[in-house]
């Protein structure tokens, strides 16, 4: 089996996965056809090798994030560490009280597991955002009760990018004594973390969102002061009881170059993906009636999601299949109710249903962006033709005060 | 350096390797994607999947792909606890910490659970478990294979006596698989762990089989993935790895049932000429392990010492491994203390050499005549 790049579009969904960085191939290797060990053999080298290894990487994941590797948990994935995290911290901490805090917009692994705290006897609040998607300081503080007990917010958002004030919600949370999870999945690489300063308890990271392996994440766990967790996962003992189960050596370890990768070219790749961002906003919204989700400014600049009004969502993503692009987070887009995310913003319906995604990353050429822009122009253009709305807006009708007859 | 800890972690086959590689290299697309690039990973992560099934006659639909060995057993566990709040849950004396360890992790939930122990040779002890008890017990967890001993458990027996009671039944076969012959269906348990990195997989993948008589509450909850059991974006090139190595299974018992056991067999041999005690000796064992010890050596020199004649061997599994403590396992069959302490075991794998063996023997000779000597001399 091959894969047929040719016929494969042009790839623009790097918040749902990135690829492997041929660097974090490499490196990985080594470590599937020779030393294949497994970490937690004592008695010989095959299972020192491996565990050296996995030790390396966790150093290069801490350094990214300026952690202690002693803080670096292993997990499967981002979904892992956010239901380790806040089952676990809410589990162990459940004497001070069972209310949780999270925003409305965060993603199904962090929402799901705090229904499931729900279900075991815990309060939740569910903050809205606000329209441009950010957190209001003020609601974030006011929504704290005395049995608060844990806050999960996420740093970068997966649909809209935007990026949370993180330092003044993890100051808050510290004053009132809340445990303070962050979902930064969508944010290594991408914006700097600084966990020496900033006041965060517990942080999720995924490995594939940063040109790393599938299958591979990890959970940052403060030891100063130190955070206590109950495991999810019981057996060996691996990863100080946090976390057992056998260590995938070779996913470690494209997962601590695929960091020390980012870490070294984040300035760099951030300031070409920026420019790139701004050509294809600045091409994009020559489109009329065109809307951008989210905060423009405070924004990763991986990330723009536009709706354009006027044009069905599922006859433009079909229209537009020279390119990979998300409408929706890919986790739930093989359904078809509009994105939760846009909806909490308070978009309507018909905008949610016709935003689009498109993320950008290190592969990402300035051909791709003109391309793009050249083919939304005409498919939104031929897409509007045939649109009996956008006639009876371009003749000035106002479509919200239309009566429609019923069938 | 030799590697005779096989039962800890395989290498990958260059087969496997080479069917990873398209998906390590140039992955590109999450599986949950509409797009063609996820249109593309769904498929292989599919054909993986009725591969994996076909190598324990399930139907794909009963696989649930997971992250690891303990990650199944936890779900299992996890699952049946939250599916079924009247749950009395039983284990051998013997299983991995992976099944114990959450069992007894739920006890402070309010379910009970009851231990069962194992005879002299390492088989399972129905017969110990008093009436009252039996009537309690609704989930019932056997590792088909122990990972130690290599002890085959009676399987069939033990299920029968599970239907009879109306016993739900979940088999650990992560050791089993590649070794003996599984058959899901035939076997007729409601619940199996099977693993990629100890059949010549990559590490990073393992799956739970699951009948559809059971509702299993998910364990890691997100975007849904795998029916809502397992959430979380696929590994995609280990399950294509996984997948790969599946294929290979039935050829692998083969070869460690011919050759492998062969080998195995002139090891034990001299082993018990040199006055090894071999355990589980008397029962069916898998055929590529061997556990033993040496009354007056110790263990961890021998182990050493071997490691320095470049031999690669274990002292009881890897998860325990730095923990000193002696074989839980081989306490459960009653061996003594000192004895279990100093317990090592040999695991073969498919492409072990017959030379090798033999010149692993030549040094085994030379090292535990020179240790009972020392022994001898500091009496």
């Amino acid at each position: 089996m091959k894969i047929e790049t040719e016929a494969m579009p042009i790839y623009m969904d790097y918040s749902a996965t990135t690829p492997v960085d041929p660097r974090v191939a490499e490196k990985m290797i080594p470590f599937i056809t020779e030393s294949y060990g497994n970490p937690a053999s004592r008695s010989h080298p095959y299972g020192w090798t491996a565990e050296k290894a996995v030790e390396e990487a966790r150093k290069e994941v801490a350094k990214l994030v300026n952690a202690d590797p002693r803080e670096i948990i292993w997990t499967s994935g981002a979904t892992e560490s956010n239901n380790l995290a806040i089952k676990g911290a809410s589990n162990f901490y459940s004497s001070k009280g069972k209310h949780i805090i999270s925003l409305a917009t965060e993603h199904k692994a962090v929402i799901d597991a705090v229904r499931e705290m729900e279900r075991l006897g815990y309060e939740t609040t569910l903050l809205e955002p606000e329209p441009d998607g950010l957190i209001d300081i003020k609601k974030f503080k006011d929504a704290i009760r005395p049995d608060t007990v844990l806050a999960s917010i996420m740093m970068v958002n997966n649909e809209i990018g935007v990026i949370q004030d993180i330092t003044a919600l993890g100051n808050i949370c510290r004053e009132e004594k809340v445990i303070f999870h962050v979902d930064a999945a969508q944010a290594t690489g991408k914006v700097e973390i600084d966990l020496s300063k900033l006041p965060v308890d517990l942080m999720s990271f995924s490995a594939h969102k940063t040109y790393g392996p599938k299958g591979v994440g990890a959970l940052y766990v403060r030891r100063k002061p130190r955070i206590r967790i109950e495991a999810q996962m019981h057996g060996g003992g691996h990863e100080r009881g946090m976390r057992s189960g056998t260590l995938a050596t070779h996913q470690i370890v494209g997962m601590g170059e695929a960091f020390r990768i980012a870490g070294e070219e984040m300035e760099m790749e951030n300031a070409r993906i920026k420019k790139l961002q701004a050509r294809l906003l600045s091409g994009l919204t020559e489109i009329d009636e065109t809307y951008v989700n989210g905060d423009l400014v405070k924004r990763v600049p991986h990330n723009l999601n536009i709706s354009f009004n006027y044009v069905e969502g599922e006859s433009l993503i079909m229209a537009i299949k020279g390119i990979a692009v998300s409408s929706g987070s890919a986790c739930t887009s093989a359904s078809l109710e509009p994105s939760y995310v846009l909806r909490a913003l308070g978009r309507s319906d018909e905008l949610a249903h016709s935003s689009i995604r498109f993320s950008i990353g290190r592969f990402t050429k300035e051909s791709d962006i003109e391309y793009t822009i050249k083919l939304l122009k005409e498919k939104i253009g031929k897409l509007r033709d045939l649109s009996p709305l956008w006639e009876m807006f371009q003749d000035g009708v106002d479509l919200e005060k239309v009566e429609w007859a019923e069938h | 350096m030799v590697y005779f800890d096989h039962n800890a972690t395989t290498s990958i086959h260059p087969e496997v390797l080479d069917s990873m590689m398209p998906f390590l290299a140039s992955q590109q697309g999450n599986p949950s994607s509409s797009h063609s690039f996820g249109k593309y990973v769904l498929t292989a992560i599919e054909e993986a999947r009725e591969k994996v099934a076909s190598s324990v006659n399930a139907h794909p639909s009963q696989v649930i792909f997971t992250s690891s060995g303990t990650e199944s057993n936890n779900t299992i566990i996890n699952g049946i606890a939250g599916s079924y709040p009247e749950s009395h849950f039983a284990f051998s004396s013997i299983e991995h910490p992976c099944i114990s360890e959450p069992i007894k992790s739920i006890n402070a939930m309010g379910f009970e659970n009851t231990l069962i122990p194992v005879d002299s040779k390492g088989l399972l002890n129905l017969s110990a478990i008093s009436k009252h008890k039996q009537k309690k017990i609704t989930f019932l967890s056997v590792m088909m294979a122990n990972n130690e001993t290599g002890v085959i458990q009676d399987m069939p027996s033990i299920v029968k006596w599970a239907k009879e009671q109306n016993i739900k039944i979940h088999t650990d076969a992560v050791q089993a698989l590649g070794k003996i012959d599984i058959d899901f269906e035939a076997l007729d348990v409601d619940a199996m762990t099977i693993s990629s990195h100890k059949i010549y997989g990559p590490q990073g993948a393992a799956a739970l089989i699951l009948n559809k008589k059971i509702d299993l509450k998910p364990h890691m909850m997100g975007g849904g993935q795998e029916k809502g059991l397992r959430s979380g974006t696929e590994n995609i090139a280990a399950i294509v790895g996984f997948g790969k190595a599946c294929e290979r299974v039935q050829k692998n018992i083969v070869i460690i049932n011919s050759e492998i056991k062969k080998y195995r067999f002139l090891l034990e041999k001299e082993l018990k000429k040199l006055g090894a005690v071999i355990f589980a000796n008397e029962v069916e064992r898998l055929g590529n392990t061997t556990f033993f010890a040496f009354n007056n050596i110790d263990g961890s020199t021998l182990l050493t010492a071997l490691d320095r004649k470049g031999y690669a061997i274990a002292s009881g599994s890897a998860c325990s491994s730095n923990s000193g403590e002696p074989s839980h396992v081989l306490l459960a069959m009653g061996v003594n203390q000192e004895l279990a302490q100093g317990a090592l075991r040999v695991s073969l794998g498919i492409n072990t050499k017959e030379n090798e063996v033999k010149e692993f023997l030549q040094s085994l000779k030379i090292e535990v005549n020179r240790l009972k000597q020392l022994t001898a001399m500091a009496a």
